[in-house]
């Protein structure tokens, strides 16, 4: 029986964090020195609170399943990252981007949060540029700011197409000053299998080396997830190959609540799946919405021609193209939120109007961009960009359209937290992605950047004082503890148990069974009472045909990719269900999560604010018992609710 | 915290650098010294009796000796350093990496074939003339005949008369060509003067320089052959 | 396509490796060069064999986990591309292809194609930051910063510290990893601070950790696949011996 107490401060929403930070406890610097923090992960999140916390005297050490913290997969984000900074002095500010973060989340979203998103989101740009952090710059050598998904005004920061890389190095970097520094130990190649608790609290994690198999006991008085998001369960996402969510999946089942796990971003600008050899979908940035135009053509007769090669996309004629998100929704044009943009691209695809071999694509063309501005301007601002699309496709953008089509990118959902990020254990935190908590049913373009850094950076390192303050008493953790004996001969005795099945099927031919034939089809971009249950069904026999069918390679004792994927597909053979499970309880649409049955008479999604303005918080009853469900009202103060419009 | 110039790797390089410049401009000064003889026996003669058993032109030429010794010395570790680097198992497979000109990785062999013509060099003239003034000798043999050794003309033109000879000496100017031609802007480049913009004009100077200095040599060599042989080109 | 793969595999680090060979069948040309290991390596399992290890992480040319030298290129025959970003296309029905992992005495070999590149991390420990806690900055556009100067800094920045210079130099020298990091941040003036100290510390770390010495060959920027430059080692090398010099 859990209680979810989310901890929200009273008060006025622009006063909440000030006085929430007033109120909370701090801790000494004698006595930071006493208090070990474990940190798990290196991205954005993970990479800035374990160089923060750190810097602040605590001892820290940082677990990363590559062979460096700086290829966390924060390093692929593109565009940009969202601040209210109102440099372009279009009317932005912290109130218009708290706006428009709750909006575009499609009102299921914490307020609160969202509030103090906004709110740090400036310290951001501060912190970033004082790091040295290369961001665009105009020529008077100020900022240069682009327009995202879901915005009005001009508020993302950019460092060309990579900015998710030079946000991260730049936290690498900090987090590098406090290496040297000794206050942070970096753990490189560990991947950590559980969460250990002692007397219900977070005390330490087993940690198994990647490159021996040892697997290691660490304490700690607290413990950070920054895992990030678990898109993967789709086996073809735009998430890198090694992203999991094997870590939250654990202490989900040590009794952190799980919120949300069906809210799921299919981002609309992906390359096309080539076909069943296909390992990982590539993302081509939002940015491109800023100046390219999608469409599909208006007359079947040119797309059985553009299928047959027999057109060519520069071939059909401009009153014979339906720029169909321009011509849903003129006020945002192709600048939709990603929900919006992937669903129409999925209806016009539906409709038999996509445009490749497969039917699932559509074009996003520079042809009108390249007229107005000239083809430096564009290759200036994409140009990588469209070097990349050219060495995967080998189509040369600024001669032909892209094609592009929605691939799973994100996960909304996470590990529940409260307001200082903490999850239902005490002592455990999740920041970044791998919490729910600041994007609703729909995360804005380059959000994630922003409250990755938010909570890694700035808040974070305050909330988790509050915690740590009662702790000070509390001697180092033995890792000799029944605690950790048990959970580390749990996962000894899982691992043999994979080892004993020999059966014939692969742990990649077994995921993409559950990804590409249950998850994508069943749970994803357009879901239905009927597609869920019998979602659910399938999973649970999956799992069954995993635990005796499965082929693993390699031993237990070595490097062993092989391995590791088992372990991860394991877990998320349960996660994908209680996601199809969270699926069937909403019966309403909302953001990314579809549900057929519930739609407006123009195919946009249908909110059900009187039944469904609530955050799904599931809780674990064991092995295949049905989780019982806990709802977190979502109050909206501040902001009024009402049917997103992107129209006019 | 950081080691010192002499051996950090940069420092090591920088040391490569200034050395090669003094090395460069020697063959600058060279080179016009020849031009000299292709034009007047007399000039040439005089401007070797300036640099005969002269007291600074023998310091000169110490400090000329030690500045080779240490640009090779030099080599010989860093290249000893950089095998080492590279690990002991070597891949199956090399390709020529685009853009990369084959004397940047054989700048060591260039410099083994410059120090192998170095010694002839030095055999033909150098011994012949300063070394033989130091000794107090009046008289060197050269081929049939007695010279003086204050007539470095005479020497020159003996040997440059020889076609074998000319050949010899026109490979190894090849050779230091090649050298220079890659030297001289990573020369300027491990010194940081170089950027973004300089780039191709330094690649470009450092081709013009080499082609300069090399070409004077050649062109004095062959005109020599030519006005022996032929007396044709004569001033 | 049908191709011939020779592989070089070695168990664990202290393992003597070899080349094998093997054949892998019915590679779609639209494949990734990684899809078309993922292939062979699904195709080894079911054989009952060890299947290839090999580091890869977001398969899309950003995060420089990947490392394999393809027919005696880093990354592979396409220049600019990370082995991730090479597909099949680039190769005919047929061909054999050999795969080494990286080469340098600083990168051992962990597995397979796996190699140790920590040697990259602890150059970035000894300097390649800038000293600045979380909180307590200026306004962002406090300083302005030359847009030329911001961009050339994102020159430098592109490197994703995949090891492909090292690996590639005949000398394993690691001077276009370092230059990079001390170029990036030269170029600003929140860097210029400790700028002398940055690149002294880094060079030092560099020397300490066996890599080679630089001879200005420029393999490096042929084989890097983020295109960076070694107009990049002359700044480091100006910056270097500036800080010397001056203390």
């Amino acid at each position: 029986m859990i209680k979810l107490d989310s901890k929200i401060p009273t008060g006025p929403i622009e006063g909440q964090w000030t006085k929430h930070k007033g109120a909370i406890k701090v801790v000494s610097p004698a006595n930071k020195r006493k208090l070990d923090i474990i940190v798990i992960g290196t991205g954005l999140g993970g990479g800035a609170a374990a160089a923060s916390l750190g810097e602040l005297g605590y001892n820290v050490k940082v677990f990363c399943i590559s062979d460096s913290p700086r290829r966390a997969h924060s390093i692929a984000a593109q565009g940009g990252i969202n601040a209210a900074k109102n440099y372009q002095n279009d009317n932005d500010s912290v109130y218009r981007l708290f706006y428009d973060t709750i909006k575009g989340g499609d009102y299921r979203a914490r307020e609160s949060n969202v509030y103090r998103l906004a709110e740090v989101s400036n310290l951001i740009i501060d912190q970033c540029v004082a790091q040295g952090v290369p961001f665009a710059r105009e020529y008077g050598g100020k900022l240069a700011n682009r327009s995202f998904g879901g915005a009005q005004v001009s508020r993302t920061f950019y460092a060309r197409g990579q900015t998710g890389q030079q946000l991260l190095l730049g936290a690498y970097a900090a987090l590098n000053r406090q290496i040297a520094a000794g206050t942070v130990k970096s753990y490189s190649r560990h991947e950590i299998l559980d969460i250990v608790l002692i007397d219900g609290k977070a005390r330490g994690v087993i940690a198994r080396n990647l490159v021996t198999g040892e697997l290691e006991r660490h304490g700690a008085h607290a413990v950070v997830m920054a895992t990030g998001g678990y898109g993967n369960v789709f086996f073809l996402s735009t998430n890198a190959m090694n992203s999991n969510g094997s870590v939250a999946w654990q202490a989900y089942k040590k009794g952190a609540a799980f919120a949300n796990p069906c809210f799921t971003q299919i981002h609309p600008t992906c390359i096309p799946v080539h076909g069943t050899q296909q390992s990982k979908l590539t993302l081509m940035s939002e940015s491109l919405r800023n100046d390219g135009r999608i469409w599909v053509p208006k007359n079947l007769s040119d797309v059985k021609a553009l299928r047959a090669g027999v057109k060519q996309p520069s071939d059909i004629a401009e009153e014979d193209r339906d720029y169909y998100l321009e011509r849903r929704y003129p006020a945002f044009g192709n600048l939709v939120p990603r929900d919006v943009a992937s669903r129409a691209a999925k209806e016009r695809c539906d409709a038999g109007y996509g445009v490749n071999e497969t039917g699932l694509a559509v074009y996003l063309d520079f042809k009108t961009a390249i007229e107005r501005l000239g083809i430096d301007i564009i290759r200036e601002r994409y140009g990588n960009l469209f070097q990349m699309y050219e060495k995967i496709t080998a189509v040369n953008p600024y001669e032909q359209p892209m094609q592009i089509y929605p691939a799973v990118h994100y996960t909304m959902g996470g590990t529940w937290v409260d307001y200082n990020l903490m999850t239902t254990i005490p002592g455990l935190y999740a920041i970044g992605e791998a919490n729910f908590s600041d994007h609703g049913a729909n995360r804005l373009g380059a959000s994630a950047l922003m409250q990755g850094l938010a909570d890694g950076y700035f808040v974070l390192p305050y909330t988790i004082g509050d915690y740590l303050s009662h702790e000070i008493q509390s001697p180092k953790v033995n890792t000799n503890d029944p605690a950790f004996e048990e959970a580390e001969n749990a996962i000894k005795a899982k691992i043999e148990k994979l080892y004993a099945i020999k059966g014939n099927q692969t742990p990649d031919e077994l995921h993409k069974k559950l990804g590409c034939g249950i998850m994508w089809e069943k749970v994803g971009m357009a879901r239905t009472k009927e597609s869920l249950e019998s979602a659910i069904v399938e999973i649970q026999a999956l799992r069954k045909e995993f635990w005796s069918d499965l082929k693993l390679a390699g031993k237990p004792d070595e490097l062993n990719p092989e391995l590791e994927k088992a372990l991860r597909l394991a877990d998320f053979l349960e996660l994908g269900e209680l996601m199809a499970r969270d699926a069937l309880n909403r019966n309403e649409s909302c953001g990314g999560h579809f549900r057929e049955e519930y739609q407006t008479p123009e195919g946009e999604a249908l909110r059900d604010d009187e039944n469904y303005a609530y955050v799904a918080v599931w809780e674990y009853q064991g092995e295949d018992k049905e989780p019982v469900l806990y709802k977190e009202p979502l109050k909206f103060e501040t902001i009024h609710l009402q049917q997103r419009n992107y129209k006019d | 915290m950081s080691g010192s110039i002499f051996t950090s790797s940069i420092g090591k390089k920088m040391f490569m650098s200034i050395s090669g410049c003094v090395l460069v401009l020697f063959l600058t000064f060279h080179m016009c010294m020849n031009l000299a003889l292709v034009i007047s026996n007399d000039a040439y003669n005089a401007i070797c009796g300036f640099l005969g058993a002269n007291w600074y032109a023998v310091a000169a030429t110490v400090l000329l000796a030690l500045v080779v010794v240490l640009h090779f010395a030099l080599a010989i570790v860093l290249t000893i350093q950089n095998r080492k680097a590279r690990g002991t198992i070597r891949y199956a497979v090399t390709k020529r990496e685009n853009g990369v000109e084959w004397s940047s990785k054989n700048m060591l062999v260039l410099g083994f074939v410059v120090i192998i013509g170095l010694a002839l060099h030095l055999a033909h003239f150098w011994y012949k003339m300063m070394w033989a003034e130091l000794q107090g000798a009046h008289e060197v043999v050269v081929g049939a005949a007695m010279v003086a050794p204050t007539d470095g003309a005479a020497i020159v033109r003996y040997y440059f008369a020889q076609w074998p000879y000319l050949l010899l000496y026109l490979i190894w100017f090849g050779g230091i060509w090649l050298h220079l031609t890659h030297g001289v802007w990573s020369m300027m480049h491990s010194l940081g003067l170089n950027s973004k913009v300089w780039f191709k004009r330094m690649k470009c100077i450092s081709w013009i320089v080499a082609t300069v200095i090399i070409g004077g040599f050649a062109l004095c060599a062959i005109a020599i052959f030519l006005q022996e042989n032929f007396g044709i080109l004569n001033f | 396509m049908n191709l011939t793969l020779k592989i070089w595999r070695q168990a664990n680090a202290k393992a003597k490796g070899q080349f094998e060979t093997y054949v892998v069948k019915d590679v779609s040309t639209e494949s990734s060069f990684l899809e078309m290991l993922d292939i062979l390596n699904n195709q080894l399992i079911h054989e009952g064999k060890e299947p290839v290890a090999f580091d890869h992480d977001c398969r899309e040319g950003i995060c420089g986990a990947c490392s394999l030298r393809i027919n005696g290129h880093a990354h592979g025959p396409e220049s600019e591309v990370t082995t991730c970003q090479l597909h099949m296309r680039n190769f005919k029905d047929g061909d054999t292809i050999v795969i080494e992992p990286w080469r340098s005495r600083a990168f051992p070999v962990i597995k397979d194609l796996v190699v140790d590149r920590t040697a990259y991390e602890s150059i970035l420990q000894a300097g390649g930051f800038i000293s600045v806690g979380t909180g307590g900055v200026p306004d962002a556009n406090a300083i302005p910063i030359a847009k030329d100067d911001a961009e050339e800094s994102m020159d430098a920045a592109a490197c994703i510290g995949c090891g492909a210079c090292a690996a590639t130099c005949k000398n394993g020298s690691a001077m276009l990893f370092v230059a990079a990091r001390v170029s990036s941040l030269a170029k600003l003036p929140q860097g210029q601070v400790e700028a002398a100290r940055r690149a002294k510390a880094m060079v030092a770390k560099m020397d300490e950790l066996g890599f080679g010495n630089c001879t200005n060959t420029g393999a490096c920027q042929a084989e890097c696949p983020k295109g960076i430059t070694i107009n990049h080692i002359a700044r480091l090398n100006r910056e270097y011996l500036k800080a010397k010099f001056r203390s």
